[in-house]
């Protein structure tokens, strides 16, 4: 089918492009930006996206499906939905499945069933030890043949530090990259919330900055010795963000990403102990996260992810401590991009740089971006368009969030996936 | 996003008790003046007042206290009401059910008033908001000891005690001396005294049992850490001791009784730093020989046994100011 996107404010943060235009979409791909068509191209269908803002898909570093293992929490259905009501088109889900992703079946697997019209790409992580209990590599080159494009832990550690390396030199054999989130699980242990005043005034066991440090220091001292690509996943404090910066300026070619949760939130909205956020890593102070935002605004992290995570409710209607970790976060990712930039001053096109071309470098794709040849996937949304973020409104199975009853602008209308019309707004008048 | 206290309703009313955090200093007080009466109950020769009549109460222990559910029991007996004791770690929960399937169930025998015990920080919140938010908020929630979150009605005692003792809290040094990280009563203890204005609080241990912003805990209060026992207590007017739970004494928290014993238990040479009026308080039950000498716990400055009488006193106010009717 041919489409014509026309009269929108085209931000393509790759190359720079900002301006009223038109894309033109066939077969699937993009074949043309600018005030005229292709020569020989004759729309069959026209969205008219005046007033609104088309950029590329959204591409989330984190989210999970759920699947296998976890249907009652969410399916590939449900999450696809919230995917493509988001505006995201391209997606890496964690490997903490059930069974995990350790071995090239589930993998294939999972692909397969990912691949259908309107459904965003899936691009699983691969589990970097067999089970996650960190203790025997997992076939990666065989994982990598079936489809996964990193490796990781999820939440899980590494805790022999013999067996971390070795995972780093064998995955650096192949080139392949290993994404990590820095927890070190025995000052972790048994901590629920950032270890500060509101954890001690609330008599929750705290998780200090430390075991963030102290397991990111190792990680990085392992990436220079092994020569790993290494992504650090879901930086949560601005001692963390510090050490990014010192190992980049020495050289390394460190990545990092940071969840839209914590760039907006802190341990105070704990509040009365509200289960929704109960997170990994936990929220931290308020100035841990202005340094989060501030160091996201000036590229120190790469990229801002939802780090989707739909729990059930049964799993959250319970004491804090005792209820599960993770937000639900698809639908929210752009909005609460958009409520960054525009608290922090971020320029529009930077902005949503870290959620397109950003997170397409570090997967080493050339995606996210808006030019002749590339697919077809496209977000065109309303940023002044609001709505208040509502259990009936979530696509997602997840209803959880910290961010339920907030007011929030950038309203999605169209996404298009493969130039599959995988979304539209006007469907639902 | 919960922002207001659910233990207060639209018109600043107290209608349960979950923490002594957000309560005003006119609550707080109200609450020890209401209490007053309540010990002359205990005199009488029928120990009975017919303030809740009529009324169930449901005793939830998930964690198990005989001494606290007792205290609980004998308030409400004497206010008349009818007491149903739950200890749940031996029923429902064993047998898989979740705390508000529980609460939903005990809620439909048409209960008055829960007093909740539960391991884990704020579970009485949860209890509380769920019951507001299924329109029953008719049930009164009382916060027995929850984690390592609050223990307000240990605290109200404690400052029951003060007041009876010292009169004015505005001019008093206090020493909360022991493991103040995992105490609920050392929370509730600070924010009391925080709101009742006194001037300079001492939290005494080694760090291991401290919080890591243990200055910085309770905004506003004028706290102040000491890692010396000796410097904690000098010229302190109230010391009052926390106990050590058995299972923190011997591990990575610190080495032995012993040493925790030598280096931060209560002597009489100790005790000698504080003023020579200084009244000293343990929550019980206590650890003789670990926290506190026993010729201090017996001495002349123990208050520890009026603690407990004062307990079943401020319970009653407690109860009879939330589910009474008329106040």
């Amino acid at each position: 089918m041919k489409i014509a996107i026309q009269h929108g404010r085209v931000i393509d943060p790759a190359s720079g492009l900002d301006q009223p235009t038109n894309v033109y979409v066939a077969d699937g791909k993009i074949v043309g930006v600018g005030e005229t068509a292709p020569g020989g191209f004759r729309a069959e269908g026209v969205l008219d996206a005046s007033g609104c803002i088309v950029c590329p898909g959204l591409i989330d570093l984190s989210a999970r499906l759920r699947e296998p293992g976890f249907e009652y929490r969410a399916t590939l259905e449900s999450e696809m939905a919230a995917a493509a009501a988001g505006g995201v088109t391209r997606l890496v889900c964690p490997p903490d499945t059930d069974p995990p992703l350790d071995e090239p079946g589930l993998v294939e697997m999972l692909k397969h069933r990912a691949r259908q019209p309107g459904f965003a790409h899936v691009h699983p992580m691969g589990a970097l030890t067999i089970g996650l209990a960190g203790q025997r590599l997992t076939e990666m080159a065989e994982l990598a043949e079936a489809g996964c494009i990193a490796f990781g832990q999820a939440n899980h550690s590494i805790i022999d530090t013999q067996v971390l390396m070795r995972a780093m030199q064998y995955a650096a054999t192949f080139g392949f990259s290993v994404w990590l989130q820095p927890q070190d699980a025995h000052l972790a242990k048994g901590g629920v919330a950032h270890e500060g005043a509101v954890s001690a005034r609330l008599g929750l066991a705290g998780i200090p900055v430390i075991a963030e440090t102290v397991a990111l220091s190792t990680y990085l001292q392992l990436a220079r010795e092994t020569g790993v690509r290494l992504h650090i996943r879901r930086l949560s404090s601005a001692a963390g963000l510090a050490l990014i910066r010192a190992a980049r300026a020495d050289g390394l070619a460190v990545t990092c990403d940071v969840t839209i949760n914590h760039i907006h939130l802190c341990d105070d909205h704990i509040g009365f102990f509200n289960p929704h956020t109960r997170l990994d890593p936990p929220l931290r102070s308020a100035m841990d996260r202005d340094a989060l935002a501030a160091g996201l605004a000036d590229g120190s992290i790469d990229v801002l992810c939802s780090d989707h995570t739909p729990v059930d409710d049964d799993a959250k209607q319970v004491p804090f401590a005792e209820a599960e970790t993770g937000a639900t976060g698809l639908e929210l990712l752009l909005p609460l991009t958009l409520q960054w930039a525009a608290d922090h001053g971020v320029p529009l096109p930077r902005a949503l740089a870290r959620i397109t071309a950003d997170p397409a470098r570090i997967l080493g794709l050339d995606r996210g971006c808006i030019k002749p040849g590339v697919p077809a996937d496209l977000c065109v949304f309303d940023p002044q368009g609001s709505h208040t973020v509502s259990r009936e409104r979530l696509k997602s199975q997840g209803k959880n969030t910290p961010f339920l009853g907030r007011q929030l602008a950038g309203e999605v209308r169209y996404t298009l996936i493969d130039g599959h019309m995988a979304y539209s707004a006007d469907r639902l008048l | 996003m919960t922002t207001s206290n659910p233990q207060l309703n639209s018109h600043g009313e107290l209608i349960h008790l979950l923490s002594i955090e957000g309560l005003s200093r006119d609550i707080l007080h109200n609450i020890l003046d209401r209490a007053e009466p309540f010990t002359a109950v205990a005199e009488r020769e029928v120990k009975k007042v017919p303030l809740m009549r009529g009324k169930s109460v449901f005793n939830l222990f998930f964690e198990n206290s005989t001494r606290t559910r007792t205290t609980f029991e004998i308030a409400a007996k004497r206010l008349s009401a009818d007491v149903i004791n739950l200890n749940i770690n031996t029923s429902s929960a064993a047998k898989g059910e979740s705390l508000l399937d529980t609460v939903d169930n005990l809620a439909a025998m048409q209960a008055d008033m829960f007093v909740v015990r539960h391991a884990s920080s704020g579970a009485p919140y949860l209890i509380a908001q769920h019951l507001a938010a299924t329109g029953r908020d008719h049930i009164h929630v009382v916060n027995a000891g929850d984690g390592r979150h609050s223990h307000p009605t240990q605290g109200l005692l404690d400052m029951y005690t003060i007041r009876h003792y010292k009169k004015d809290f505005t001019q008093l040094t206090v020493a909360v001396v022991g493991d103040v990280l995992h105490s609920r009563v050392a929370r509730s203890q600070l924010h009391a005294l925080t709101t009742l204005g006194v001037p300079e609080i001492r939290l005494v241990g080694p760090r291991t049992l401290l919080p890591a912003a243990a200055a910085q805990m309770i905004p506003g209060a004028p706290l102040r850490v000491c890692n010396d026992l000796a410097d904690g207590l000098r010229g302190a007017d109230v010391v009052m001791m926390l106990r050590l739970q058995n299972e923190r004494m011997n591990g990575a928290l610190l080495p032995s009784t012993q040493e925790y014993f030598k280096s931060w238990g209560l002597t009489p040479e100790k005790l000698a730093l504080a003023k020579p009026d200084a009244i000293v308080m343990h929550p019980g039950p206590m650890n003789r020989g670990v926290e506190i000498d026993s010729s201090v716990a017996d001495g002349r400055q123990a208050v520890i046994l009026p603690q407990v009488t004062f307990g079943i006193a401020v319970r009653m106010a407690v109860m009879s100011m939330l589910a009474g009717g008329a106040q």
